[in-house]
């Protein structure tokens, strides 16, 4: 099916236009929960982080440290992309495979449209587009919210909470999770893209790719995860 | 004209179109009739390349598309309309972005011009102000029409219908009948319907193929079915009391 997705489009123009609509649907219609969800795990690393150190020998500012870390390395583009593949992976298996039982990929087909890649294309480029910018969002909100709840429980001050967030910052490891979110937009889209594309049956049937598409997005994803930590950070 | 030369479909070892061969000409609607189950809509499938067949070619206007390769089909495929049974239109377009569709992919025309033959196709199908319309907000009728529109607006030499009378009222489904034919006489395009409607096949039917147990029982025009000794027609065809005496009384006063 790859190979088919990615042949060459008829009209460019039309791909063009279909790029910016998926990333309207699947990037930017995703930034609320992904803002939403971003904040209050910002805020919760740094309550849980503070209230598992009570040693006084660790230092206070170590609660920014972690929360950055949690949210650079796995929260902000793993848990984000499991999250997505939930919300996006499912709405692609749907949508298409619900086009599949009404006919729609039929009537694609005979008009002499790659449908495969009409379909799928689109919602692969914008999602590796637009993923990375949905993981800087969810970083950035979630360092955020650790700032505000932070001092605002009194669990640490601003001042140690941004020398926490600057301490040994190594900028290669904010690269390597942006490379693994654009592993993982392009897992969820040709996954679920896939599992819809072969739905046969009826609405049954649709709800099962759904299920299969998110499923193995996830297990896809997390394989990935450990994949491409082996070989960029170690 | 389409040529079927000795078609054969199996699905695992389950022989659903058994050695078919028929021809459809142009600027006829030929009809493909059969029981649910007979093989009609896998024979349409497999005419039109949505299927792969196990034996057999299938020639349009000469052209064996069996043996095409992608690309080369693709341009057969420009020539094709198709009424699906359910429409099969996009949901996420209106109307007149349904009928774009193919004339924005394929087409060389100005947007002008694209606009112009919308409203021609829309026109001919006697849909006036749903251009802006979404699929769901149309009856079965207007999307069954919507669907031929889009069909027709690539100028089709074949014309495909599947069940396009299913789920409509008898008077629709009159409209969508005589809305087939004139296409098919007015674009001499070689029209294909597949359907169990016997209304549908006395009223526009030109020839008729019929599919028993996936293989062709029987080939005529509808006048040749009153008078028809093939058994499994018969019974099809007048499965009803109502169609018997139908049947009998077109046959006395006609000698």
């Amino acid at each position: 099916m790859l190979t088919e997705v990615f042949s060459k489009p008829e009209r460019l123009s039309i791909y063009r236009k279909r790029i910016v609509e998926e990333i309207d649907k699947i990037g930017i219609q995703s930034i609320g929960i992904i803002a939403l969800l971003s904040a209050f795990m910002g805020a919760v690393i740094t309550l849980q982080t503070a209230a598992n150190i009570d040693s006084a020998w660790v230092p206070k500012w170590t609660i920014g440290f972690t929360t950055r870390q949690s949210l650079i390395l796995e929260f902000s583009s793993t848990i984000m992309s499991l999250i997505l593949s939930g919300k996006v992976g499912s709405n692609i298996a749907s949508e298409i495979g619900t086009m599949r039982i009404s006919e729609q990929i039929d009537a694609l087909d005979i008009m002499g449209v790659n449908s495969a890649s009409y379909l799928i294309l689109p919602k692969i480029v914008a999602a590796m587009f637009f993923f990375p910018f949905l993981v800087v969002i969810s970083m950035f909100l979630g360092i955020v919210a650790g700032s505000i709840i932070g001092p605002g429980s009194g669990v640490i001050s601003l001042s140690d909470y941004i020398y926490g967030l600057q301490y040994y910052f190594e900028p290669f490891q904010v690269t390597y999770t942006l490379i693994k979110s654009v592993v993982f937009a392009f897992i969820i889209t040709s996954v679920s893209g896939y599992h819809g594309y072969y739905t046969s049956g009826g609405a049954l049937q649709v709800g099962q790719s759904n299920t299969r598409a998110v499923v193995y997005s996830i297990v896809l994803i997390m394989i990935s995860n450990y994949i491409i930590t082996q070989l960029l950070l170690l | 004209m389409i040529e079927v030369r000795n078609i054969s479909k199996r699905f695992d070892h389950k022989e659903v179109l058994n050695n078919i061969q028929t021809s459809f000409d142009p600027g006829r609607v030929n009809f493909i009739i059969g029981r649910s189950g007979s093989g009609k809509s896998v024979l349409t499938k497999c005419v039109v390349g949505l299927m792969e067949v196990n034996e057999g070619e299938i020639l349009f206007d000469g052209r064996n598309f069996t043996l095409m390769s992608r690309p080369e089909r693709k341009i057969v495929r420009q020539d094709i309309g198709m009424l699906f049974q359910g429409s099969a239109l996009f949901d996420s377009l209106t109307v007149e972005e349904n009928i774009l569709f193919p004339l924005e992919m394929f087409g060389t025309m100005s947007k002008a011009e694209m606009k112009k033959r919308v409203d021609w196709c829309l026109e001919r199908v006697e849909l006036k102000g749903v251009n802006k319309l979404y699929p769901a907000e149309l009856s079965g009728g207007m999307q069954k029409r919507t669907g031929i529109a889009r069909a027709i607006s690539m100028n089709p030499k074949y014309l495909f219908c599947d069940e396009p009378n299913s789920g409509l009222d008898p008077q629709t489904a009159i409209v969508i009948d005589n809305l087939i034919k004139e296409i098919t006489y007015d674009l001499k395009c070689t029209t294909v319907v597949v359907s169990h409607d016997m209304n549908s096949v006395m009223e526009i039917g030109d020839q008729i193929n019929f599919i028993h147990q996936g293989k062709l029982s029987w080939k005529g025009d509808k006048r040749e079915i009153l008078y028809t000794n093939n058994e499994d027609l018969n019974r099809f065809v007048f499965a009803s009391e109502f169609m018997q005496e139908v049947r009998d009384i077109l046959r006395r006063e006609r000698g």
